[in-house]
């Protein structure tokens, strides 16, 4: 009910009063860009998308015919299909766990400088994740340089092998994973803050029933972090499944010799729906791929989430 | 000494320092503990450097002749400034900064508006469906952004603002999910009596939003527009999608074409490369310094809110 006096002289025999009336309108018109919004820009392109799925429409011609399943058909025998989901499974089997694991390491190391001087190191460590994606593929580009990036020079120093990460297939994705793990700054900052909400007493409890450092970290620390931990599990696996921008700068687009071996080793399944839409106009086509991502993100989120269940505490439960 | 052992011992990086090794053993120099604090050191500091050094070296690079880019020290021999200067002659630098300038700011500045006016509508009205609602909007924000693009794509070509700078921003104006969940929580903080007082006092809701729950939500709304402005001007998707002439190119965009065709007469500028990188990067690190307590607190209470 809204506190306005009408509301208590209110007609009883109209369903809403006056008031409730006017609160709707308020509440209609404050919520209104979102609505509108939803319709334009969700609601209505989700069903559009699984229309043109059904179509082989292309934007040149403007014409779409309805050609049922047949997109869906075609994603089966399409190779490249198989070939990209491949590839982002690769990445994402090596990204999501090193950037948690690792990400969870340089939290820790961040709680342990304490003081003023931990924010200082948490700057540092953000750094990269304020760096646009395509100055990210550029970066590495020089970084992952055949013979003479900066990588390899610092491995030929150590006397370690020097892959070819730009053109040895075997290797692309590797580089890829070691670009992407330089921007882990997000996930540190999360884990990190909730490190530090972390009651101290707890620890204290855990050291007088002479708990070491390694069962601390296992029966303290991790479960009362372990709903941040499955927060950037989530979050990291649905952005490396949906992997784009910088791999795109690196070996795709207009790029004139750039490594063929990128072009199959590097085709991560959003870049091959991107080509297919917006390079060889196969929209039709593209939206299909579209809504099997759809599938594969809620699917993956579902399972993540059903574990949950299992591993993550929640405080007044 | 004391004080400085417990807070380490405190802080549980694993390996640390044994509690146990205090009480058994206070002597005065304790190896164990040391090597420990060297290695803690050694490790803070070696991922200081793994994440901070490509800047620098970026940013070496970009001041080195082309044949040094690989070779050479971090300190260039001779330091070109030109390389710069080349840049913004052979590139129309200066549109495409003005580009991105542009459409980050109409991003952050509408998506900031837009976002505060449905929290609030969220938290301040008593409406039917008004769960369902926010569940909605909840839902969507799992949604990839792969599914809607093309039909995104069509709807601003049938428009017919395909080609120009208006699909990168205006889609703001109808408010982001993300930004109504972060805004709908810092205004679940505000004292529900403050409301109802303007409210006594014969406010409108429009009001009420601009005169008590906006002043009140300053830090939020700034956290917003400083994540919005860098999203929008680090994006590269919508100009890959929607530009196509060189004058309308963002930032990004415009590294991109410079990635893609790096040579001059024949010859390979790896310098450009990274004079572009510099270019693009800067500005966000600036914009990071400034604002780092909001882009940090964004973070933390996103992240801490998401469990």
């Amino acid at each position: 009910m809204s506190s306005d006096t009408a509301a208590g002289r209110a007609d009883k025999v109209s369903r809403w009063s006056a008031a409730e009336r006017r609160t709707l309108l308020w509440a209609l018109l404050f919520l209104s860009p979102w609505i509108v919004g939803f319709v334009i820009f969700t609601a209505g392109p989700m069903l559009w998308s699984l229309w043109l799925s059904f179509t082989d429409y292309n934007p040149l011609s403007g014409q779409g015919d309805f050609i049922g399943l047949d997109n869906y058909a075609r994603m089966l025998e399409d190779r490249r299909v198989g070939l990209s989901l491949w590839n982002t499974l690769y990445f994402s089997v090596l990204y999501v766990p090193l950037s948690v694991t690792l990400g969870l390491g340089l939290a820790m190391l961040l709680n342990g400088v304490g003081g003023r001087f931990a924010g200082s190191f948490r700057t540092a460590f953000y750094l990269p994740n304020v760096t646009p994606a395509v100055a990210v593929g550029t970066l590495f580009l020089l970084i992952l340089n055949n013979p003479n990036g900066l990588l390899n020079q610092a491995l030929a120093a150590l006397r370690l092998p020097t892959p070819s990460w730009l053109n040895d297939p075997d290797w692309i994705k590797n580089g890829i994973v070691l670009m992407m793990l330089w921007s882990i700054g997000g996930t540190v900052v999360i884990l990190f803050a909730a490190l530090r909400n972390v009651p101290a007493e707890l620890y204290e409890a855990a050291r007088v029933d002479g708990a070491g450092p390694i069962q601390r970290l296992l029966n303290v620390t991790l479960p009362m972090i372990s709903g941040a931990i499955f927060f950037v599990l989530v979050i990291n696996t649905v952005a490396s499944l949906q992997l784009f921008s910088e791999v795109y700068t690196m070996f795709f687009g207009q790029r004139t010799g750039a490594s063929a071996a990128g072009e199959s080793s590097a085709l991560f399944y959003v870049v091959y729906l991107f080509r297919n839409a917006f390079e060889f106009l196969r929209m039709g086509y593209a939206s299909a791929l579209g809504w099997l991502l759809f599938v594969i993100v809620v699917l993956i989120t579902f399972f993540q989430f059903r574990l949950s269940k299992r591993f993550v505490y929640y405080e007044g439960e | 000494m004391a004080t400085r052992e417990e807070r380490i011992g405190r802080s549980f990086v694993p390996g640390v320092r044994h509690p146990e090794a205090v009480a058994a053993a206070p002597a005065p120099f304790d190896v164990r503990g040391l090597v420990r604090r060297v290695l803690f050191i050694a490790l803070l500091v070696g991922f200081t450097v793994l994440f901070i050094y490509p800047f620098i070296w970026l940013v070496s690079a970009s001041l080195k002749p082309g044949r040094e880019v690989f070779s050479g020290g971090l300190i260039p021999e001779t330091i070109r400034w030109e390389n710069y200067s080349e840049l913004f002659n052979q590139q129309p630098m200066l549109q495409w900064t003005w580009n991105s300038i542009l459409v980050s700011m109409a991003a952050a500045v509408s998506v900031t508006v837009s976002s505060a006016l449905v929290a609030f509508a969220f938290v301040f009205f008593r409406f039917p469906y008004r769960n369902v609602l926010f569940g909605i909007v909840l839902a969507t924000m799992m949604l990839p952004g792969a599914v809607t693009m093309i039909p995104q794509y069509l709807i601003w070509d049938f428009l017919g603002w395909r080609n120009t700078l208006v699909p990168l921003w205006a889609g703001n104006l109808f408010a982001s999910p993300f930004y109504i969940f972060l805004l709908r929580q810092f205004f679940l903080g505000i004292p529900r009596e403050l409301f109802d007082a303007a409210n006594v006092d014969g406010a409108s809701p429009l009001r009420t939003w601009w005169s008590v729950a906006l002043p009140l939500t300053m830090p939020a709304l700034i956290v917003v527009f400083v994540f919005e402005l860098k999203a929008a001007w680090t994006d590269i998707v919508k100009p890959l999608i929607f530009l196509e002439d060189i004058e309308q190119f963002t930032l990004p965009l415009g590294l991109k074409a410079i990635v893609d065709n790096p040579s001059i007469g024949g010859e390979l500028h790896f310098e450009l490369l990274a004079v572009g990188g510099v270019l693009v990067t800067v500005p966000m690190i600036v914009i990071f310094f400034l604002a780092q307590r909001y882009f940090l607190e964004g973070i933390a209470t996103t992240g801490s809110t998401g469990r």
